[in-house]
């Protein structure tokens, strides 16, 4: 195993706008959540809410040309990779002007131009597909990176393991992130998954690191390392990221959950007792970085980058109806 | 014209299309030794980057030909035998066969999937399926049933140069068939069946395996007076039945041949469209030759007894076709 990359913590530049992207995420899933509080959307949204600095930390050092795969939980990978808030917001609500015309919705989230392999409703979904998309940046040469991100529920599907063989086995240009969010939808981790998953990498003797998925900084460094060794030809790295669900598995679970419950209030506020962007901006602050000043400033852009999202979202037509027929195959009808 | 095994006409054209498109590359299990005989000798010319034998991980594979064409590829992916798509089917039924529309037409999947299927030499059930109609129904996958050495390569071509997901399927009891296959440069299109005996009193419409016997219960029939009609649809989807409809309209009757189950297969799926779009001139009932929805067993004798043969082609034949007076 090579040494460690010495990798540097986000310059002032990236470091402010490492919490603008973070904010970003959270804003528009608020307005999401109020929206389905509201019984308004059409389908369901699964929130990413205290998961930001994972998406944030790994994505903001991907180049356009790196892939990622990402899960049912996949906001925040979408426009930490740069995807666009007023066309996710669009999607979101069925419109024709959506990333994928209306025809994907909140948990299919894609953009190929940004190297958005797509959010996935299937759990494990993204990883073979990351995997392939690495195997086809091996034989192209040209340096990209695949990332997966996948949760711990993920981790217990049978095709982690194939995944982390084959990739392995290749040597492939790939970086798996595992959000340890604590919950397999409505099961709390520790009933459904044994041993620890980070384990389960290193029996196959690739790099692995385990970080603090809500300290933005140690995502960052830890990917960064994962991404050098990617891109000099090392194979696969592995990162566990330990993180909270804040919301539920998705919004408007209570109504389905008939006063049954899988967690306390409690234990909700200890971890929102370190909200990865609370801690960012305190951190911003105390080292010099940033000023209550700076980081209103970036509040209130980054609120007008929602209210802008959600007037275009307003002012789209909904989404084409005849469009299913043309888009199931490329020239043909279905 | 040459006289091509089917599994050699197959091998040409990935030799072809491979040395045609440095961007098709080929995986799956055993692909470089090649038990099919059909990807032989591609390791040697094309090296291991392009040909290489994977895990035996079915889930992986599929879901990795998903990635591999979104990052510019086109996979030829081997799976072997069909009823090792089954292992595979999250990444067939959830990815491939819907992203192109979950993604508004911005991913294309330029993905071929060969795999054999069919039964008849005691392969026993889990090495013996004909899953044409799941294919066929998962929407956005294109399933095509080369009967014979032409057509496999013609439509191989076809696959592997096109934009959408498209399973191959091979006639693996058939490998070793011999049959004329054109010289030179030719594709063979998707959704164009053909007419393969031209007859006057029914129409037999054999899917893949199911050609040959089709073709000798109608020279069974032509020796009692019966004029059939053979057609082969080679392609499931796209479906041609403008073909199948033009030619009942002019017998009246139709027997469909197909080695799947019969419970919702592409044998009910064809008669399901006589019915609806061919009523008016129907003659008699739509028969079915199928296999019955039973698992196949392993004694040579019991698979007999349900594998669709040229006595019950013809019997199902002469069951709704009067005798010439």
């Amino acid at each position: 195993m090579s040494q460690p990359t010495e990798v540097a913590g986000p310059t002032p530049a990236q470091a402010l706008a490492l919490y603008e992207r973070m904010l970003l995420i959270r804003r528009m899933e608020e307005k999401l959540s109020a929206d389905s509080a509201a019984g308004v959307l059409p389908g369901a949204v699964h929130l990413y809410i205290g998961q930001e600095a994972v998406a944030a930390g790994v994505c903001m050092q991907l180049k356009e040309t790196d892939w990622i795969t990402s899960t049912h939980r996949g906001h925040g990978h979408f426009l930490g990779k740069g995807g666009d808030p007023n066309a996710m917001m669009a999607e979101i609500w069925g419109k024709k002007t959506g990333i994928c015309k209306g025809m994907g919705g909140s948990m299919h989230v894609a953009d190929l131009t940004k190297g958005i392999l797509g959010a996935n409703g299937i759990v494990g979904g993204g990883l073979a597909i990351s995997v392939g998309a690495a195997f086809g940046e091996k034989l192209s040469g040209a340096g990209h990176v695949a990332v997966c991100f996948f949760g711990d529920g993920a981790s217990n599907q049978g095709v982690f393991m194939e995944c982390l063989n084959v990739s392995t086995l290749w040597k492939l240009p790939l970086v798996f992130v595992c959000e340890h969010n604590h919950f397999s939808e409505f099961t709390r981790a520790e009933q459904v998954t044994a041993g620890n998953i980070v384990d389960r990498a290193k029996a196959f003797g690739i790099h692995t690191a385990v970080v603090d998925g809500n300290d933005v900084e140690a995502v960052w460094k830890a990917t960064g390392d994962a991404l050098a060794r990617a891109r000099r030809g090392e194979g696969p790295c592995f990162i566990e990221a330990e993180t909270y669900r804040i919301q539920g598995h998705m919004e408007f679970e209570k109504e389905l959950l008939a006063g049954g419950a899988y967690r306390n209030q409690q234990e909700i506020d200890s971890w929102v007792a370190r909200d990865p962007i609370a801690r960012w901006g305190g951190k911003l602050i105390e080292s010099g970085v940033a000023t209550p000043a700076k980081l209103e400033e970036i509040s209130t852009r980054v609120a007008g980058a929602v209210a802008d999202a959600v007037s275009f979202s307003e002012r789209s037509e909904p989404a084409d109806p005849e469009l299913v027929f043309d888009l199931m195959f490329a020239g043909q009808r279905p | 014209m040459a006289r091509r095994r089917y599994t050699q006409a197959i091998n040409d054209a990935l030799f072809e299309e491979m040395e045609r498109d440095p961007k098709v590359i080929v995986f799956g299990e055993d692909v470089e030794l090649a038990i099919f005989g059909d990807t032989r000798g591609l390791l040697e010319r094309f090296g291991p980057d392009r040909i290489r034998n994977t895990p035996i991980c079915e889930a992986t594979l599929t879901g990795m030909a998903v990635g591999a064409a979104a990052a510019g590829y086109r996979v030829v992916l081997h799976m072997m035998f069909s009823n090792f798509l089954y292992t595979g089917f999250d990444a067939i039924a959830n990815q491939m066969a819907k992203l192109r529309l979950m993604t508004g037409g911005q991913l294309e999947l330029p993905i071929t999937i060969m795999s054999g299927y069919g039964g008849g030499r005691s392969n026993a059930a889990q090495h013996s399926d004909t899953p044409h109609s799941l294919l066929m129904n998962l929407g956005g996958l294109n399933v095509a049933v080369p009967a014979t050495p032409a057509d496999a390569k013609g439509l191989l071509k076809t696959a592997i140069r096109g934009r959408n997901p498209t399973f191959f399927m091979e006639a693996s009891g058939q490998g070793g068939t011999s049959g004329e296959v054109p010289e030179g440069e030719y594709t063979t299109p998707f959704g164009k069946a053909a007419v393969v005996r031209e007859g006057r009193d029914l129409t037999i419409v054999a899917i893949g395996t199911m050609l040959r016997p089709a073709l000798a219960a109608a020279k069974q029939l032509e020796e009692q007076g019966i004029s059939a009609e053979v057609i082969d649809p080679r392609t499931l989807v796209p479906l041609d039945e403008d073909t199948i409809l033009r030619s009942v309209a002019k017998t009246g009757r139709a027997v469909v041949v197909d080695e799947g189950r019969d419970r919702a297969s592409a044998a009910s799926h064809i008669a399901a469209i006589l019915a609806d779009k061919g009523f008016a001139t129907l003659k008699a009932p739509v028969k079915r030759v199928t296999v019955p929805n039973v698992a196949m067993p392993y004694a040579p004798n019991a698979e007999a007894r349900v594998f669709p043969s040229e006595e019950h082609i013809a019997k199902a034949a002469l069951s709704i076709t009067p005798v010439a007076a």
